[in-house]
């Protein structure tokens, strides 16, 4: 890395030492896991680029923007509506969750027994290794489940910036309500951060560029239907994950380029797999960077992933933004309708994630499903034992992974997953 | 065709030779810290035309040996099967793995499940177990199903248990009525995995700890019907790993 980086982190108050370790170790694990895999389309040298340099150009490119007046906001949940970010003149980043570090610290602060994405929001802050955390201006948090709700009283204590939005735990007109009232207040918040007032243009402008990143993504999700499968699951994974760094417009060039190129592999029938390679889709907790352990044990024991039930995947960009309103009332309606809609298992009862499960499973023609819950994360591992059920009644095959970010366990999950794999051959 | 199937397991190597599907060798030893060597030593002068590996160690193996692999839960269920063709679930309990799989008619897998990460309720256990009580192995069941009392072990974590076993003996509570209560708990935990696979056909008890005559008879009256144990319980694996080798794949 350039001096230039350096002198960077040195500035937004990182341990440099500590922040050599993980780029290390997420260089490590990137060329095993991503640059590993072959048959990869030629596209995905784009993320690659993107990845080599997440702590690098892109925090340069939003230090640089920032000199110039443009804030950041970090965000930790598919809940907080980067329209609104955008209409305010603000750029929305998705905060590191997926690696545990500097446990000894977090453990002081919350409970051992609490999922290990929430503990890996602090470690990032408390090892301070993580560059857009530091770079936010305002960081929002989001009353999701209680894990989460409860830490944020105590990650207010560590980081200067936190806002607390509230969700709605029912789907009810009140919950609507609620949601309505808490992106009202939070576009407030958003024109106080950046001092210029949102405006018809500027949020119609926003749910545009939004929009068009999620059209992207689901053309991804489009072309994972053919067999054999043009990406691999991670490839997939990573452009899911990646959509939450990258600059929106540059990310949905990217990804059509990359679709593009998967069109003409499909047609030639080059796949990243060979034809009927055993189809998974993943369903559960959010995977976030670099959080790949289980999609490469899965793919690494021959199965392919072609689809993702969740917050880094289709859960968090299924459904457009309605672009039909004029006023900015209008449009904030729709932007609440479009978010009502998100399946979280936070929600009670809830019934749609079942059914996306299931449409989903006939979709991308998946021979079985792996739910993946993080362990204490009680939401899903709650939800996982009803679909299940659910699925076994359709005799479609599940297998059920309570896992968290440690490598102690990759042994034992990668006799599951294989002998889950073998049942489906 | 010769076949030979591989399980290499934690605690312990098993091979299977089979001619034309029937059993023609078996060996066995124990894994220690350089399963490699043991794996090649067991296969000195065996001859055979294709191999297939399985067990914990089938990774590690699965280079240099040039074969292919299988998991032990599908080994089990093939070999099970063929040692029992009314085998519809299989409990196999190993050195540190436990493991309930279910098959279909067809004797194909429907649903398994495993203990995850830690060892509680598997050989592992027992083996820490029985040398804090001063048993060995051997000793440990035939001792349990000598006592007279039902005794409550609480922890099924090993570290936890072994102190609970060290206040039991402090109490001057009699080590065979302990170890009974140990065993129960393992039976406890490996029934409950049972019972979220079971297909209600007949029940194959396999791998080492299916040795055990305490851990037998507990498994039978909890499930309220005959077990099925196979001679050689810790061979399941690898034979299904020969009959999974002579199959054209």
């Amino acid at each position: 890395m350039s001096d230039n980086y350096r002198s960077m982190w040195k500035d937004l108050g990182l341990d440099l030492q500590a922040h050599d370790m993980l780029l290390d170790v997420l260089g490590k694990a990137y060329e095993d896991i991503f640059l590993a895999q072959k048959d990869r389309p030629e596209g995905m040298g784009y993320f690659d680029f993107v990845m080599s340099e997440v702590h690098g150009l892109r925090i340069k490119e939003l230090m640089d923007k920032k000199e110039a007046g443009r804030k950041v906001i970090g965000s930790y949940c598919v809940f907080v509506p980067e329209e609104i970010v955008l209409a305010g003149n603000a750029t929305l980043v998705g905060l590191c969750a997926g690696a545990d570090f500097a446990m000894e610290e977090v453990e002081k602060l919350l409970p051992r027994n609490t999922c290990a994405l929430i503990k890996s929001t602090f470690g990032f802050k408390l090892g301070k290794v993580c560059p857009y955390l530091e770079a936010s201006d305002m960081i929002v948090g989001e009353n999701t489940c209680d894990g989460k709700k409860k830490a944020y009283e105590s990650l207010n204590d560590i980081v200067p910036n936190l806002y607390v939005m509230d969700i709605p735990q029912m789907k009810t007109d009140q919950g609507r309500s609620l949601l309505k009232a808490e992106y009202d207040r939070f576009k407030e918040a958003v024109e106080n951060l950046t001092g210029g007032a949102i405006d018809a243009a500027s949020l119609k402008k926003g749910i545009e560029i939004v929009n068009n990143k999620r059209k992207a993504i689901h053309r991804l999700a489009e072309l994972r239907k053919a067999d054999p499968v043009p990406i691999s699951g991670l490839d997939a994974l990573l452009a899911n994950q990646v959509f939450f760094y990258d600059n929106p417009v540059r990310f949905t060039e990217s990804m059509n380029k990359i679709c593009d190129e998967l069109e003409s592999r499909i047609e030639k029938k080059k796949g990243a797999f060979p034809e009927a390679a055993p189809r998974i889709l993943m369903a559960g907790c959010p995977m976030a960077v670099p959080n790949w352990k289980l999609p490469w044990i899965i793919e690494t024991a021959g199965a392919v992933i072609v689809g993702e039930e969740s917050c880094v995947g289709e859960r968090g960009t299924r459904n457009l933004t309605y672009e039909s309103g004029e006023t900015v009332e209008e449009m904030m309606e729709a932007i609440v309708d479009r978010y009502f809609k998100i399946d979280c298992a936070i929600f009670t009862p809830n019934p749609d994630r079942l059914d996306h499960i299931m449409e989903m499973y006939e979709e991308y023609k998946a021979d079985g499903v792996i739910h993946y819950g993080l362990q204490f994360c009680q939401p899903y591992l709650m939800e996982s034992i009803p679909v299940e059920k659910a699925l076994e009644e359709k005799n479609i095959p599940c297998l059920r992974i309570e896992t968290d970010y440690s490598m102690e366990d990759v042994g034992q999950l990668k006799t599951r997953v294989e002998a889950f794999v073998e049942m489906l051959k | 065709m010769y076949c030979a199937g591989i399980d290499i397991g934690s605690r312990t190597i098993e091979l299977v030779v089979l001619r034309n599907r029937e059993i023609i060798d078996q060996k066995q030893a124990n894994t220690g810290f350089d399963p490699m060597t043991r794996a090649r030593e067991l296969l000195k002068g065996v001859e055979y035309d294709r191999t297939d590996l399985t067990g914990y160690g089938r990774n590690l193996f699965e280079l240099s040996f040039d074969a292919p692999t299988v998991t032990e839960i599908k080994a089990y269920g093939v070999g099970a099967r063929r040692l029992f063709h009314t085998a519809g679930t299989i409990l196999d309990i190993g050195g540190q793995d436990s493991k309930a799989i279910a098959l279909n008619d067809n004797g194909r897998i429907i649903k398994f499940e495993m203990n995850d990460r830690c060892a509680a309720g598997t050989g592992k256990f027992l083996e820490i177990m029985a040398r804090s009580l001063g048993y060995t192995i051997d000793q440990f069941g035939t001792e349990a199903l000598k006592a007279t009392k039902n005794l409550q072990i609480n922890s099924m974590c090993t570290v936890f248990a072994e102190s609970e076993v060290t206040s039991l003996v402090a109490k001057g509570e009699d080590p065979r009525e302990i170890a009974l209560g140990l065993h129960r708990s393992v039976v406890r935990r490996a029934v409950s995995m049972l019972k979220r696979v079971s297909s209600g056909n007949d029940v194959v008890f396999a791998g080492g700890v299916a040795k055990n005559p305490c851990m037998r008879r507990l498994l039978e009256e909890a499930l309220e019907r005959q077990v099925l144990v196979p001679d050689d319980p810790q061979m399941v694996g690898a034979l299904g790993a020969a009959l999974l080798a002579g199959e054209n794949r």
